[in-house]
């Protein structure tokens, strides 16, 4: 895989994973691109399609895309499920996961991608075991902070749709 | 469990977030951002020390800012500080921002390699797991350089943990992609192989990625891989769906691995092992029979992650292309797939079936899905999948169907989606031509494509219509009567005016019998197209006029009229002006018989490939269009302009056989350069310069006089005097280190050799990326090469590095001096670079030329023959025919002496002929050998320790029936290797 974008259907993007060498620029140029060549595409139409030299698989859940970029010889299907399994990891994180999880706590998500994917190979394809491992992480924290409740409604625009969980639709 | 933050959360950055999303505008975030960027900046320089969790705070927040979009300049030092911390939230968040916020200062990549190398070695897994994390992320090069060695050491020792021997092993796949000769495996090997042992799934899925990569650089040292490969992937395939545990999947046991384990096994050929072949073709067989088994789950998840497995098998299956019985299971299954509802399904179906097709087993079993790939492209709502159908419909056109599919493609292009339709044309046009049994379907086919989609119709197809018209007699009245009807349309497009200009210029004459296209009607149709088209194309008309004026005389006056007027004699361009004014001056003054010289018909175009199947691929992209296709492109193409088919004519298509057909030459052979202009001076070339804008004419074309193809060099081919500065004198090192593995010659690389033996100029290489043009002299035994290398992309590459390496003994042969050359090449650039060989004594190999560079991610590698053989250091001889014979006899002796007997592989034509022996740099003797169908030659080769005289007579059979023409070359030399050698070289030339 060669990068991971995750972003909101107003084309806000919310997460990138770069797994090759590209300057910020030609990563700024990439993004935009396909985030309006996603967006554009109609609800029932197919999760892959070409773009440049490499193949673009993405899906869609509540009010947010995943959208991965795979070589010539790599496994559509394969890559949706990755995609699957990284939102089940999210949903089991936070409960429940929505956008505004992955907003405010935009580091865990980070975190527990570096778990499941390396260098763009799967690297943890258990659940259990990506998840002990963030766990233990968490376990190692000092503990001393607030911890933060996310309320719909103080916390900006577009909470509703930002808010419901991904797996909902 | 309720939306909370887990772990530590940072009440200030979740405020400062929150403030973000309430900001209205774009002014007030950047307003809020600045105020924030200010306190974050008066922190880092407060007096006050930060405790650890400001510190993590801020830098959280710098990378929340860098991550909106914004710059950030600041920070680095304070997040390197993270790393050293003791707390694991803040190393965390210090990693975190490393690996995003990454910044070549040396002095702060020193201090996180201390950092990361602090935390390999203090034995804590969580530690050393971040640390390989933030080294995967990167990826640079210090990096590797850093650790590239003591990773494996991690990877497959005994007492690492499970977690972190996943880690490393994807750590090292990383920095072995960006850092390939940092990266030594040696000792490594055997145990790295092993961990496809290993007890733990998650070892094994993350370790094959590793696996794999390595053994697609060095099958053979990872090669036992293979067998562990398959009884790993035995037993997942035969195991129940629980017991893999967490490993499985929606009830599929480990669908990654078993992915992986497949796409390991396509790195190499079938076991050889028949009881590992035996329980491979077992699993496929299992994994095909699984795919008719109802679903364990409704879940959409249960099934793609079985497709995908079935998927790979089928890529496996069509990877061996031995099995017939799989294969055409394998597509039986896809047949299904092709009705499924899930549109996913259906384009990977389609997908699969394209490759499937180029079977030789499964070609007909693809075949009968025709009418269900038929109404995919008819009735598929999603464009993407319509596009797949469009290509499966071109890789199963064969003979049979193809006058079924060229229509269907048709009739879909009135209606296609503009952003395929290029693509559709180029595919219609290779397959009327690959496929024509009669050329008027072919060229009815084409003038519909003009006609239906004529913006999208690129100058390739057109210009190939033309000279298939050209080289075939049969079908020009045809193309004449229907190009005529054809412009008859009130709205025609102007590839239709550029093709009826030039044919009825040409062929006009075959249909100006009939009082319907006399020649008055036909010039006035071609004329009231004239206003309305552009500059190239009116300057093409032109020259069709002046065709007219040779083929019909009564059309004289009215034409001289035209050209008279005003608006083309005073046009202010100056390329149909001084068309005008050359072309009446030439109507006026030239007897009928000079015109009739000047004006003769075009003769027939070299053979060669089609340029359309290059277009093709290089729009498509890699791995598009197979190489089988291009190479049965050739074939079948060779079979359309034939010369084998048009015995009385052979001499004029082998003319043009002097630039040897490469998969990139333009059409009209005007942008390779070719020893000579393919047609005599007396042809008349004129039509050719409406060409002239595709690009450079050989340089050697100057036998044509016309005006219009003069200094038509590429601006970059400077003509100052190459020698100007001897090879001695460069002072500059080599313009890059030597790498420790250059990739091993491309296999054509010979082929790509051998067509410079005879020029010097020309494209030595082209691929998606890179074009490679080559331009040089030799004097004596000094050479200078010019070597301009062309980035086709739109995006930069960098670390481009080209070394020269003479292997074996050639080192003390020949000495190759290379200047430098820069490592950035921008998108659409091109750069050159000036090599300097001196020729030390005489040598048979050739010099490798291996370039490097980055290409987005990917490190390209790739090593060419430089075209630099014996023969460029000859200085030609001329002597009588008594000299000639006398010396011929001295060298006697059998081992001077070389010879070679061999069919022709192009039509014998005497001055193309000529031109390739004086290519080759001797002098051609005439009036030597008694018979004058003989070629004798002298030259002496200059070395810088001797010079070696050498003698060469080349004897057609140019009687025999085309296809059983025959040479017998021998060449003497005073040194016996010599002769061999200039053999073997010029053996392929003819």
């Amino acid at each position: 895989m060669q990068f991971m974008l995750l972003f909101s259907r107003q084309g806000k993007l919310r997460l990138q994973k770069w797994y090759v060498p590209l300057s910020d620029k030609e990563k700024k140029k990439i993004t935009r691109e396909l985030v309006q060549t996603v967006l554009a595409r109609k609800p029932k139409m197919c999760s892959f399609l070409e773009w440049r030299d490499l193949k673009i698989v993405y899906k869609r859940y509540a009010s947010l895309y995943f959208c991965c970029a795979i070589e010539d010889q790599d496994n559509e299907l394969i890559t949706l499920e990755i995609i699957h399994r990284y939102v089940e990891l999210l949903d089991k994180y936070f409960g429940s996961v929505c956008e505004l999880d992955i907003i405010f706590n935009f580091e865990k998500a980070y975190f527990i991608l570096d778990e499941f994917l390396l260098g763009g190979e799967a690297q943890e394809t258990s659940k259990k075991n990506v998840l002990k491992a963030i766990e233990q992480a968490d376990l190692l924290q000092e503990n001393l902070d607030f911890q933060i409740r996310l309320f719909p409604g103080v916390l900006g625009p577009n909470v509703s749709a930002e808010s419901s969980g991904l797996f909902q639709s | 469990m309720p939306a909370v933050s887990k772990g530590d959360g940072m009440r200030g950055l979740a405020v400062f977030i929150s403030d973000i999303r309430n900001c209205k505008s774009k002014e007030a975030e950047i307003k809020r951002i600045n105020k924030e960027l200010a306190n974050i900046r008066s922190k880092f320089k407060g007096d006050k020390a930060l405790d650890g969790y400001s510190k993590k705070k801020y830098v959280c927040k710098l990378l929340f800012i860098f991550l909106l979009g914004h710059d950030i300049d600041f920070g680095h030092m304070e997040a390197v500080n993270l790393l050293s911390s003791n707390k694991y939230t803040e190393k965390q968040i210090g990693y975190l921002f490393i690996s995003v916020l990454v910044n070549s200062n040396s002095e702060l990549i020193r201090l996180i390699n201390n950092a990361i190398k602090n935390d390999l070695s203090s034995r804590n897994p969580t530690f050393m797991c971040l640390a390989l994390h933030c080294i995967a992320n990167v990826g640079s090069r210090e990096m590797a350089e850093a650790f590239a060695g003591e990773i494996p050491r991690i990877l497959v020792a005994g007492d690492t943990m499970d977690s972190v021997k996943q880690s490393a092993a994807l750590c090292l796949l990383r920095l072995y992609r960006t850092s390939p000769d940092l990266v030594l495996m040696g000792e490594w090997t055997s145990r790295v192989v092993h961990l496809l042992n290993d007890q733990h799934m998650g070892v094994v899925t993350a370790a094959i990625s590793l696996i794999t990569c390595l053994s697609q650089k060095n099958p053979e040292e990872f090669k036992t891989c293979v067998s562990l490969a398959v009884s790993r992937l035995s037993r997942i395939v035969s195991s129940a769906s629980t017991d893999l545990q967490d490993y499985t999947y929606y009830f599929v046991p480990a669908p990654w691995l078993s992915c992986k384990l497949l796409r390991l096994l396509q790195c190499y050929p079938p076991p050889e092992d028949g009881a590992v072949k035996g329980r491979l073709v077992e699993c496929l067989e299992t994994i095909l029979n699984k795919a008719q088994e109802p679903p364990k789950s409704k879940k959409v998840q249960h099934s793609n992650a079985k497709n995908a497995i079935l998927f790979e098998a089928i890529a496996l299956i069509i990877h061996y292309d031995s099995e017939p019985n799989l294969l055409v299971r394998a597509c039986n299954q896809l047949g299904q797939f092709l009705q499924h509802r899930e549109t996913n399904l259906r384009y990977l179906a389609l997908e699969s079936m394209c490759t499937l097709a180029s079977s030789e087993f499964s070609h007909e079993a693809v075949k009968t899905h025709i009418e269900t790939v038929i109404n995919a492209l008819k009735t598929e709502r999603d464009v993407s999948v319509r596009q797949r159908a469009a290509d499966l419909l071109y890789a199963m056109c064969d003979r049979s169907n193809a006058k079924q599919i060229v229509a269907e493609m048709l009739s879909y292009l009135e209606t296609a989606d503009y952003s395929i339709r290029e693509e559709m044309v180029l595919k219609v046009a290779i397959l009327a031509e690959k496929y024509a049994v009669d050329y008027s379907w072919y060229v009815d086919t084409i003038l519909n494509l003009i006609r239906i989609a004529g913006d999208y119709v690129s100058e390739e197809v057109w210009y190939r219509v033309i000279q298939i018209v050209i080289n075939r007699d049969d079908v020009q009245g045809y193309a004449a009567k229907t190009v005529f009807e054809a412009l008859q349309a009130p709205a025609c497009h102007e590839n239709m005016v550029k093709v009826g200009g030039y044919i009825l210029g040409e062929f006009g004459n075959l249909i100006a019998g009939d009082p319907r296209s006399s020649p008055l009607v036909q010039f006035n149709l071609l004329h009231s197209k004239f206003h309305l088209c552009s500059v190239p194309t009116r300057a093409l008309l032109l020259s069709a006029y002046i065709k007219f004026i040779n083929l019909f005389p009564e059309t004289k006056p009215t034409i001289q009229e035209v050209l008279r007027c005003d608006s083309q004699i005073r046009n202010s361009d100056v390329e149909l002006q001084q068309r005008a004014v050359e072309y009446l001056k030439l109507s006026s003054i030239a007897s009928t018989d000079v015109l009739a010289t000047v004006l003769e018909e075009m003769p027939p175009f070299p053979e060669r490939e089609s340029s359309i199947l290059a277009k093709l691929k290089k729009k498509k992209g890699p791995g598009a269009v197979s190489g089988n296709e291009l190479e049965e492109g050739k074939r079948e193409g060779g079979e359309l302009n034939g010369a084998g088919e048009r015995p009385g004519d052979s001499s004029a298509i082998g003319a043009s056989n002097a630039s040897t057909p490469s998969p990139s030459a333009d059409l009209l052979g005007l942008r390779s350069a070719a020893p000579v202009s393919a047609a005599p001076p007396s042809a008349g070339s004129l039509l050719v310069d409406v060409f002239s804008e595709a690009g450079p004419a050989a340089p050697a074309a100057g036998a044509n006089d016309d005006g219009f193809l003069r200094d038509l060099e590429p601006p970059t081919e400077s003509s100052d005097s190459l020698l100007a500065e001897g090879p001695g004198d460069s002072d500059s090192a080599p313009p890059s280190v030597v790498s420790e593995d250059p990739a091993p010659p491309l296999p054509e690389s010979d082929e790509l050799l051998n067509k410079f033996v005879c020029k010097n100029n020309g494209v030595l290489f082209e691929n998606q990326l890179l074009q490679i043009g080559v331009k040089s002299e030799y004097r004596q035994n000094l050479g200078r090469m010019y070597l301009f290398y062309g980035n086709k992309t739109s995006v930069q590459f960098v670390n481009f590095t080209t070394t020269v390496s003479c292997p074996g003994e050639l080192q003390s042969q020949l000495n190759v001096q290379l200047k430098p050359v820069d490592p950035l090449v921008e998108g659409g650039a091109q750069v050159q670079q000036v090599i300097n060989i001196e020729c030390l004594t005489v040598f048979s190999d050739a010099p490798l030329l291996n370039i490097k560079f980055r290409y987005g991610g990917a490190l390209q590698n790739l090593t060419l023959k430089l075209p630099v053989a014996i023969n460029k250091f000859f200085q030609p001889t001329e002597m009588s025919s008594h000299d000639f014979f006398q010396r011929w006899k001295q060298l006697s002796q059998p081992q001077q002496e070389a010879q070679k007997i061999f069919k022709a592989n192009h039509a014998m034509d005497t001055e193309v002929l000529k031109a390739k022996l004086l290519g080759l740099g001797t002098a051609l003797l005439e009036k030597v050998d008694p018979n004058p169908d003989n070629f004798v030659c002298a030259g002496v080769i200059q070395t810088k320790a001797q010079q070696v005289g050498c003698l060469l007579r080349l004897e057609p059979n140019a009687q025999a029936q085309p296809g059983e023409q025959m040479y017998r070359l021998t060449l003497r030399s005073s040194k016996d290797t010599v002769a061999k050698r200039l053999c073997e070289l010029l053996a392929e030339q003819f």
